[in-house]
Parts: structure tokens; C-alpha cells; sequence
């Protein structure tokens, strides 16, 4: 899988770069617009993470671009703006999704990856690890191919550490995944711990061989056991 | 007291001084001109007797005021050469209609001396003069029936004047109190052609227009200032959370760069909060459409379930009618979240979150902290009645302004030991 990042702020496009080198994906930068104009007619990228504000245009022309010459990548637009007109017009140019600054990691992970995964559907849509499935569209997780009956959040959390294997998902970006970006007040994540450790049961009553760890108390990581 | 009321008590209070001079002044005016007047008739009707005392010498008798009003003595040469005409005023035993008795009344008597085939004699005329009581008393009453005169005239004139001239100005006035800054579109324009007042409103537009174009920029710049923020704040998040996955730190250094991250985090949050302030205010938001304000409110519920369930806070919804109401959709859900987040996160363990769906009102009640808050500053931005809570400040700031936007009423009650805040939408 090959990534084209287009971001004019060195500080964030190496971060955004190594993080998802993690992930195993070719990853290619790009500061400005005529950089990744060229970069992004000449190759083809599976996914190109793309700023709208950009020193030499915007990435809305680049989009603009790239539809006019039929270029089949996935755009995810990463932006400092939310105005309603720059996320309609960059979805309506054939943007897949619209990330507004500032984002966790692991939320642009799960983003690059639910993309990517959509973009490759072969008739099915799910994730796996060890000998768990997740069915998304079924909402399902199976263990050993035995149902496990999940709730909502605990399936959205799931979904979330699967996107983010064996990665750091801190409580903040969990909580904002799962209960909604604009949770003022929560400052104390401490109630989703105790989300953890339902799912933890879970998992561990059904034999998989998953397990979520918790890092430094900031947050968990899935691991394979 | 206004300006009618006003200057009628100053003017009804100077006139009562000038009037006052002025009778005593007409007074005596009067009396001089009525002595004046009397002495000049005293002066013809010697001139008269004398005449008619040298074909009838009968009068040189009449010694005594009888019926007459004149009487004539004899005197000697050398006191009648001395003599000169002399009026007095003197008082004299006469009897009016009203007297029982004859009463002395003033007089002015002329006193002169003429000759009369080589005698001399001495002559007193003398004519009733007006009553200098009564003339006080009738002056008196005539004043103060002028002052009251001019008092009501001088209402009726500045009632129907005043209100004339100064109606420019009151409209002025109206105008300005119902002016708003950054939504009311003119400024106030009164018509008028008195130079003070069109000074007045060419002052009172500057001063309008430089406030606004003030209030303005200051929008602005929260605004623009959220939006840089917000670059920087991602690069911290990134660069934070990647030291803390890929670092091999020890606890302690995990442990301050997991403190620097959640700060970072809540200056997430504030700028997100501000910026939101900003948007509601600049009405970016306005894609109004029906929106279920019970089914808002059942998603918030939702959302809040397990954070309520790990504070132990129990959540009930009562659904009396089936509200929708005409808004953005966005902000319906913000304004109410807000509400449903304070109920649980200012509540205490066991406590309780009553829900109330109404006709035209959602009303949020919730256990807490035994006195009640104080209504004037809770809406106010960066208002924290405890010091040690991490929220923005800005929650309840935010369902003001979404309710201000579309001229609905956001309250707080302190009732039977809850706390309950309620949004009328009518």
C-alpha cells in the first residue's frame, strides 16, 4: 500500500509519516502544491492524505485535478478549516473522508484504514486478527467462529483497537471515537476503563486470543497473544 | 423624572418669585397712579369751589364735612400766605353698606388756603381712597390666580411643545435601547432639522459604527486565532502520542509526558469550545431544519450511559409530548448534550438526572450540591463556581448562545433540592 501525505507543516507531516509507517505502508511527502500535483499525476497512491491550505493552492484544485484525470486514489482531507463549504466541496470532488485538525493518531489510522478497506472489498467487510473476526457490516464478532454477543460501544471499541493493532489508542482519542468528538467535560476518562474491562471478559470467556494492555495509564494497546 | 416634569418644576418654581415682585412692584405702581389720579380730581374740584364760593358765599360757611366732602374755615393772612397745597392721606369716620357702624376709612384729603374779599380761609377736600387691604387682598388673589395661569399654560404649551421638539430624540432614544450589537442592521436615524439633535445621532452612529466594527473584529479574531491554534495543537498531539508509543520511557518520564498530553488535550477542547462560540455568533450555522428534540435527547442519553453508570447517576426520561423544533441540527444536539453532560458530571454518587420532554420545553433536573448556583453568572463564559473542575467554562456559555441565536430562553431554577436548567423553544 502506497501513501502520499500532503502537508505543508513540517512538525506534522513527519509525525503523520511515522506513524503510519507503522502500519507497513509506503509513504511518500509532500510540502507544497506543485510537489504534490506531480507527485500525485505521476504515481498512483492507494490513499493520499491531503491539507487544504497549501503553499502554491489549495487542496481543493488538487482535487479538482485529480478527478479531472481520473486518478482512482482515495483522498482523506486533513484540514485546520471545518467550515461546512470546504468538507461538502472536498466530498463532492470525490474526497472519501474529512479529518479536522487537531486528530489523534490513531484516529487517522483507523480512518486510512477504513478507506483502504472499503476501496478493496471483495464481497466481504472485516477485520481479523488471531482467531477473532469482526464482521462490520454484520456487527458481529466472532471468536473460533462462535458469535460473541457485543453492545454497540463495546463492538465501536473493538472495531477501533483492531484499526489500530498492536498501537498505542490513547483514552482521549478512544473516548472521542466512541462517545463522540465533542465530550467537553470528560477530562476523566476513568468510566472507560471499566468499558475495558467488560470487553477484556469478553474476549477472555470467549478464548481469543486477543488482548488489550494498558500503556503508562494514558491508554491500551491490542496485542496478539 | 423626566425632562417634561423636569423643567416644569423649574420653571413653576422661578415664576412664583418673579410673579411674586412683580405684585409688589404693581402695587405700588397702582397706588401712586391712583393717588395721582384722586390728587388731579382734588385739584379740579378746589379750583371749582373757589369758583363757585365768590357768587354764592354760602359755602364759606360750611365749616364741617357734612354731607359735603369739603369744609372752609377762616384762618389768618399770614398762616394762609405760608399755606400751600398739601394732599394727605388721613382716615375719616364714614359708613358703607356693609358697615353697621361708620368705620374710619382712608381718605385724601387736600388741604389749601385762598382769599376771599381780603379774608382768608382754609379748605380741606377730600376724595375716599381705595382701601389698601382690600387692594392687597384682591392683588393677592388676582397674583396667585396668574400664577396658576401660567403654571397651566406652561404645561399645556411644554406638553404639546416640548413633546414636538424633543420627539427626535425620544425616537433616538427608542431606537438606541433597542439596538443590539452585530444584529441589528441600521443605526438608529431619527428626521429631524434641529442641529443639536442631528449632532447627537452623527456622535451616537460613530460611536456605533466604531464599536461594531470593534465587536467585529473581535469575533473575528477568536475566531481566526481558534483556527491557527489549531495546527500546532496537532503537531503537539501527534509528536506526544508517538514519543509515548515509540519513546522506551521509563514511568515517571510516561507519566509527565501522559500530564503535557492530556493538557494539550484540554487546550483541544477549550479551542474547539471557543471556536464553536465564535461559529454560533457569526451564525455560520444555518442549516435549519425540523429537528426531534426527543430524539436528541434519547441519543445524548445513550451517549452518556456508561459515564453516568460509572458515577453511579441514575438518568430518567419523561416524554410528555413530541417536541421538534426548527433549527440547526448540529447545534440542537450540542445544546442539549451540554445540558445532559453538567446534570451528570456536577452530580454526586447515587445521584439522579430527571429528563422532562414538554409541549414547547426541555427541562434537565439533577442532584448536586445542596445550595443553588447563582443564576447571573453560571451563563457567563469561564465561569467556575469550583476552581478544581477541568471542564472549559464554556458549556453552559455555548447553550446561551445557541439559544440567543435562535431567540429561544435557556433559565436555571433551584427547585426541591435539584438543579434544574430548561430550554423554552416558544
Amino acid at each position: 500500500m502506497k501513501l502520499l501525505i500532503i502537508e505543508d507543516e513540517p512538525g506534522l507531516r513527519d509525525a503523520i509519516s511515522a506513524s503510519l509507517a507503522e502500519e507497513h505502508f509506503v509513504i511518500e511527502t509532500a510540502g507544497d502544491f506543485h510537489t504534490a500535483l506531480e507527485k500525485s499525476l505521476v504515481y498512483d497512491y492507494d490513499c493520499i492524505i491531503l491539507d487544504i491550505m497549501l503553499p502554491g493552492g489549495t487542496g481543493l484544485q488538487l482535487l479538482e485535478h485529480l478527478k479531472k484525470d481520473g486518478k482512482p486514489a482515495n483522498v482523506i482531507i486533513i484540514s485546520a478549516r471545518d467550515a461546512l463549504d470546504d468538507k461538502l466541496t472536498g466530498l463532492e470532488l470525490g474526497a472519501d473522508d474529512y479529518l479536522t485538525k487537531p486528530f489523534h493518531l490513531a484516529e487517522l489510522t483507523a480512518r486510512v484504514k477504513a478507506v483502504l478497506r472499503r476501496k478493496n472489498l471483495d464481497g466481504k467487510n472485516s477485520l481479523e486478527a488471531a482467531n477473532v473476526v469482526l464482521d462490520i457490516n454484520e456487527r458481529q464478532l466472532l471468536v473460533n467462529e462462535a458469535n460473541v454477543p457485543l453492545n454497540r460501544k463495546e463492538f465501536d471499541i473493538l472495531n477501533y483497537f483492531l484499526l489500530n493493532k498492536k498501537r498505542l489508542v490513547t483514552k482521549t482519542a478512544l473516548a472521542e471515537h466512541v462517545w463522540g468528538d465533542d465530550i467537553d467535560q470528560a477530562d476523566n476518562f476513568d468510566f472507560i476503563y471499566y468499558q475495558i474491562k467488560n470487553l477484556r471478559k469478553k474476549l477472555q470467556a470467549a478464548g481469543a486470543d486477543l488482548e488489550i494492555v494498558s500503556v503508562y495509564g494514558i491508554g491500551y494497546k491490542m496485542e496478539e497473544k | 423624572m423626566t425632562l417634561l416634569n423636569r423643567s416644569l418644576k423649574y420653571l413653576s418654581i422661578s415664576l412664583l418669585p418673579v410673579v411674586s415682585l412683580w405684585a409688589v412692584v404693581f402695587y405700588f405702581n397702582m397706588l401712586d397712579e391712583i393717588k395721582e389720579s384722586v390728587d388731579e380730581g382734588l385739584e379740579n374740584y378746589k379750583r371749582l369751589l373757589i369758583q363757585k364760593a365768590r357768587t354764592s358765599p354760602e359755602i364759606l360757611t360750611k365749616d364741617r364735612m357734612g354731607e359735603n366732602f369739603f369744609s372752609v374755615s377762616e384762618i389768618s393772612r399770614e398762616r394762609a400766605l405760608s399755606a400751600r397745597d398739601r394732599y394727605v392721606d388721613t382716615l375719616i369716620d364714614m359708613q358703607d353698606a356693609d358697615d353697621e357702624t361708620p368705620e374710619p376709612e382712608p381718605v385724601r384729603m387736600l388741604v389749601t388756603a385762598f382769599e376771599q374779599d381780603g379774608r382768608y380761609y382754609t379748605l380741606h377736600i377730600i376724595n375716599p381712597m381705595v382701601e389698601e387691604d382690600d387692594l392687597i387682598e384682591e392683588l393677592f388673589r388676582e397674583t396667585i390666580g396668574l400664577y396658576l395661569i401660567l403654571v397651566t399654560s406652561i404645561i399645556l404649551i411644554n406638553n404639546f411643545v416640548l413633546k414636538r421638539l424633543w420627539k427626535p430624540f425620544y425616537s433616538l432614544l427608542q431606537q438606541l435601547t433597542q439596538y443590539r450589537l452585530g444584529s441589528s442592521e441600521h443605526l438608529p436615524q431619527a428626521k429631524t432639522d434641529t442641529r443639536e439633535f442631528k449632532n447627537l445621532q452623527q456622535a451616537v452612529n460613530i460611536l456605533l459604527q466604531h464599536t461594531t466594527a470593534t465587536y467585529e473584529q473581535q469575533k473575528q479574531f477568536i475566531g481566526n486565532a481558534s483556527h491557527e491554534l489549531r495546527t500546532p495543537l496537532a503537531i503537539a498531539i501527534s509528536k506526544l502520542e508517538l514519543l509515548l508509543e515509540k519513546g522506551n520511557l521509563d514511568e515517571v518520564q510516561a507519566g509527565s509526558i501522559s500530564e503535557v498530553l492530556q493538557i494539550v488535550e484540554r487546550l483541544v477542547r477549550l479551542n474547539k469550545s471557543l471556536l464553536l462560540l465564535a461559529k454560533i455568533e457569526n451564525r455560520q450555522f444555518l442549516d435549519n431544519q425540523a429537528v426531534s428534540i426527543n430524539k436528541i435527547v434519547r441519543e445524548g442519553i445513550n451517549d452518556l450511559e456508561e459515564i453516568a453508570a460509572f458515577r453511579n447517576v441514575h438518568i430518567s426520561l419523561k416524554e410528555t409530548a413530541q417536541l421538534s423544533v426548527r433549527m440547526d441540527a448540529a447545534l440542537a444536539g450540542v445544546a442539549v448534550l451540554n445540558l445532559l453532560r453538567n446534570a451528570v458530571f456536577h452530580n454526586v454518587p447515587d445521584g439522579m438526572v430527571h429528563v422532562h420532554i414538554l409541549q414547547h420545553a426541555v427541562r434537565v433536573c439533577n442532584t448536586g450540591k445542596t445550595e443553588p448556583l447563582i443564576p447571573e453568572k453560571i451563563f457567563t463564559r469561564f465561569y467556575k463556581p469550583d476552581a478544581g473542575t477541568a471542564g472549559t467554562g464554556l458549556g453552559l456559555a455555548i447553550v446561551k448562545a445557541v439559544c440567543g441565536l435562535y431567540n429561544f430562553t435557556v433559565s436555571y431554577q433551584f427547585d426541591e433540592d435539584m438543579h434544574c436548567f430548561e430550554i423554552s423553544f416558544a
